[in-house]
C-alpha cells in the first residue's frame, strides 16, 4: 500500500463519517505516519469521547494499520460552534 | 516520579492449559492465558497504564504525554501501575484486541478502560480527569504529605483526594 496521504484520509473520513468538515494535519514530514485530525459529524452526537473515538478508529480501521501516530480531536456541529474559535490560525 | 511498577517481563508467561481451544480458526485472537495475564495486570492497581517505554524514559510522545498528565494531575504511585508494551509482543498485541483500541497508551482507572492519549488529554482539559481520579481515590493526598519533593512542580492542576 502506498503511503497514506493527508487528502486520502481527509475524503474517506467525510464519507465513512459523514462529516461536515475534516481538518488533516500531516504531522510526519511527508512520510504518510502521522496525522492529526479534527472531525465534525453529527454522527457523534450523544456518544461519549470513548465511542467517539471508536467510531473513527473503525472506520480507519484499514488505514490505522499504516499510521504510526494518529491524533483525532472529534465533535459535533453544536461543539464545533463553541470551539472552533480555539482553532482558528 | 513513578516507579517503573510490574513490567516485569512474566507478565505473559503460559499457564498450564487443561482445555485446548476447540475451534483453530480463532488462533489469531489473542489467547486465554493472554486474557487473563492482561486482566490480571489490569486489576494490579487502580490506575494501570500500558505504554511504551518506563515511566522515567517513555519511548513515545503519546506515551510520554500520557504519563506527564498523569503526573501532574498527582497519581499516586502507590496506586499506579505501568507495563511497557515494548518488553512484550504477546502484551502489546493483546492489549490491542482486549480492548478493541488499536493504539498505545492505554490507560485503565478501576479495571475501566478510559481511553489513549487523546481521550486522556481533552478529560484533562475539560476537568473530568481529576473528577475520575478523585472519585476513584487514586490521587496524592498533599496535605498528608507535605514533604512530597515534587509536588509544588504541578500543585495548581491538583486537587487533594478528598478523603474525610
Amino acid at each position: 500500500m502506498d503511503a497514506l496521504t493527508a487528502d486520502y484520509l481527509h475524503k474517506v473520513i467525510a464519507e465513512r463519517l459523514e462529516a461536515n468538515l475534516v481538518q488533516v494535519q500531516d504531522m510526519s514530514g511527508g512520510c504518510g505516519l502521522a496525522f492529526a485530525v479534527i472531525i465534525v459529524s453529527p454522527i457523534f452526537q450523544g456518544k461519549n469521547k470513548l465511542m467517539r473515538h471508536r467510531l473513527v478508529n473503525n472506520a480507519l480501521k484499514q488505514e490505522m494499520n499504516s499510521i504510526h501516530a494518529f491524533t483525532q480531536k472529534v465533535f459535533t456541529p453544536e461543539e464545533w460552534e463553541l470551539q472552533k474559535v480555539n482553532y482558528e490560525n | 516520579m513513578f516507579r517503573a511498577t510490574l513490567s516485569r517481563s512474566s507478565l505473559i508467561r503460559p499457564f498450564a492449559s487443561t482445555v485446548r481451544p476447540a475451534n483453530v480458526a480463532f488462533a489469531r485472537f489473542i489467547s486465554d492465558d493472554t486474557k487473563h495475564a492482561i486482566e490480571t495486570a489490569i486489576a494490579s492497581a487502580k490506575v494501570v497504564l500500558f505504554m511504551k517505554g518506563t515511566p522515567e524514559s517513555p519511548q513515545c510522545g503519546f506515551s510520554r504525554a500520557t504519563i506527564q498528565t498523569l503526573g501532574a494531575q498527582g497519581v499516586d504511585p502507590a496506586k499506579f501501575a505501568a507495563y511497557n508494551v515494548l518488553e512484550d509482543e504477546e502484551l502489546r498485541q493483546g492489549i490491542k484486541e482486549y480492548s478493541s483500541w488499536p493504539t498505545i497508551p492505554q490507560l485503565y482507572v478501576d479495571n475501566e478502560f478510559i481511553g489513549g492519549c487523546d481521550i486522556i488529554t481533552s478529560m484533562n482539559q475539560s476537568g473530568e480527569l481529576t473528577e475520575l481520579l478523585e472519585q476513584s481515590e487514586a490521587l496524592v493526598d498533599f496535605e498528608a504529605e507535605e514533604t512530597e519533593p515534587e509536588a509544588p512542580k504541578a500543585a495548581e492542576n491538583i486537587k487533594p483526594a478528598k478523603r474525610s
